[in-house]
């Protein structure tokens, strides 16, 4: 059901793990889901004076996609630009693992959106402009994570009154 | 890798070698149609009646309540349905949540045409309380379906007391028994319907029977040459069959044996798996199949550990979202109340006549392992209270 990359992503990991030094994370995800990723990342400029992604890692709890889809977005990332990197969507992830299950494509999105909310947190942290795009889907994000938050909530409640 | 091991076997099982062999002449040279007056057909129905009767015999039942289906998934339906329709007063039906879907989709449909139908919530452990079953009674009560033993945790369910209520009411009760057949021993002077699978124990699959109980009025669902007593057209499976009856043969007659064996090996797995941190049973300790074990695992995701075994040539199962097609828990962990944060982190480990003590230890070695380095790309701690 996976292909040759993702079990290889699941298998051999790249970046994996917590950055000491990150400037900024972004956490998406929910445990009641079976799927949550944290993206750590460094913010540096380079030589010309552009800020780039000189470092970053994650930490995943979920399926093997998820894995692989963290793994994938951190190499897609590594050594770009804030302005490249916003534009990294699921699709680019999806397509550098040679594709996913149909059911499987929302790992991919968790991907996009883990860094997507660490870029917003470095942005709106050092109190800069935030483009349209990534404020929108920093809003969906934001939304998403409150419905499942209830969901938890609400499944907490259910679990303890039936134990 | 060096070697495979299985154990999943409450997803199914390798074909045993005599089994195999007693199958194989019925697809070759005693191929005859069991309704076939000739030599070739007498001998295939000689071969039918041998099979229901072995099988009835072992069940302690009359030859002619066994009806032979494709599977078990087939056997619930028809009773259920055939049971249902079957009723033009009594229209309503009492289940467990923790049914396998072969039920719990079944009722639903059932609902769906204007049954009524009643869920009893397990405790904790996934029992089934017979006075939450006696509560959920009505005048109107035609069947309560409850599983003798649950594909997921294992856990045994009082049968013999719920048959004794249902009774004591002129209510039905049908018993979903594909992991518990030839396994444990089932009340069956208080079961009216049992559904069981031949896959499930060592035989081969698209082969199941439904025991009905004589007196019990059953609306078939396949309709055609009037084939087993009317109640299942089509014609007879034959080499199916006989496999079937061989497979029950032998686990009845092994059954004592191993389940003295699979009870010690669960026993180990259970020390095993308690001694590494974040970890819990699933399912009760000692009312339960003894070839089941299920565990969850704090800040591990299920399908990622399974995949983890998988690389050590260990074959098991999850019953967390990512690995079923809708994307939901396990309704099993979800009804007994498994906190939301392990429910994804749940192992199944099913074990088999072939099913040895290296492979237990193969396992218990691998595990910690394998929870070690997924628990190492989780953002989670184990410890931590709230993981979520």
């Amino acid at each position: 059901m996976y292909t040759d990359q993702v079990m290889d992503h699941f298998r051999n990991p790249r970046n994996m793990g917590r950055l000491e030094d990150y400037t900024a994370v972004g956490k998406v995800g929910q445990v009641v889901c079976g799927d949550v990723m944290w993206v750590y990342i460094k913010v540096d400029e380079d030589d010309q004076g552009r800020e780039v992604i000189s470092d970053i890692s994650w930490e995943t709890y979920g399926c093997a996609a998820a894995i692989a889809t963290s793994s994938m977005v951190s190499e897609i990332a590594k050594g770009k630009t804030l302005e490249e990197a916003i534009d990294i969507t699921n699709k680019d992830v999806a397509e550098g693992l040679g594709g996913l299950p149909p059911v499987k494509m929302h790992c991919s999105a968790l991907a996009a959106d883990a860094l997507n909310e660490a870029i917003y947190s470095y942005l709106s942290d050092n109190g800069r402009d935030i483009p349209d795009v990534l404020e929108k889907r920093h809003q969906r994000v934001t939304k998403q994570m409150e419905a499942l938050e209830k969901r938890y909530q609400s499944l907490l409640e259910g679990g303890a009154s039936s134990s | 890798m060096d070697r495979r091991i299985y154990l999943d076997h409450s997803a199914t099982t390798p074909v045993a070698p005599e089994v195999l062999e007693a199958m194989t002449p019925y697809h070759r040279h005693q191929f005859g149609n069991a309704s076939s007056l000739h030599e070739p057909g007498r001998k295939a129905r000689r071969a039918l009646d041998e099979g229901r009767g072995s099988i009835a015999e072992r069940l302690a039942t009359e030859p002619e309540g066994i009806v032979f289906t494709s599977g078990a998934t087939e056997a619930n339906n028809l009773a259920l349905i055939g049971t249902a329709f079957a009723s033009s007063e009594r229209r309503h039906i009492v289940t467990t949540t923790i049914e396998h879907h072969a039920v719990l989709h079944t009722v639903r449909w059932l609902e769906q045409q204007g049954y009524a139908v009643s869920y009893v919530d397990p405790d904790s452990s996934g029992k089934v309380d017979p006075e939450a079953v006696r509560e959920a009674l009505r005048d109107d009560t035609a069947l309560v379906s409850v599983m003798a033993g649950n594909n997921e945790v294992g856990t045994t369910q009082p049968l013999a007391e719920l048959g004794a209520l249902c009774r004591e009411r002129g209510i039905l009760l049908h018993s979903d028994a594909v992991q518990a057949f030839g396994k444990v021993d089932l009340p069956m002077d208080r079961i009216d319907l049992l559904s069981a699978s031949a896959h499930k124990l060592h035989g081969p699959k698209g082969v199941g029977l439904l025991y009905v109980r004589k007196g019990v009025d059953l609306t078939p669902l396949l309709h055609g040459g009037g084939h087993e007593g009317g109640r299942r057209s089509g014609t007879e499976n034959i080499p199916g069959i006989v496999g079937f009856a061989k497979a029950t043969e032998i686990a009845f007659a092994e059954r004592h044996e191993h389940a003295e064996r699979w009870t010690g090996f669960r026993n180990r797995l259970i020390k095993g798996v308690e001694s590494i941190p974040g970890t819990r049973l699933n399912g009760h300790r000692t009312d339960c199949l003894p070839h089941i074990a299920n565990f969850s695992f704090q800040a591990v995701e299920g399908e990622s550990l399974v995949l983890k075994l998988d690389e050590e040539g260990i074959a098991v199962s999850t019953g967390s979202a990512c690995s079923s097609p809708e994307l939901e828990p396990s309704h099993v962990l979800v009804a007994i109340g498994i906190p939301p944060a392990m429910v994804h982190g749940s192992l199944r480990i099913s074990m088999g006549r072939e099913t040895a003590a290296d492979e237990i230890e193969a396992l218990l070695d691998a595990l910690p392992r394998a929870v070690e380095a997924l628990r190492a790309y989780s953002p989670f701690r184990v410890g931590e209270t709230d993981v979520h």
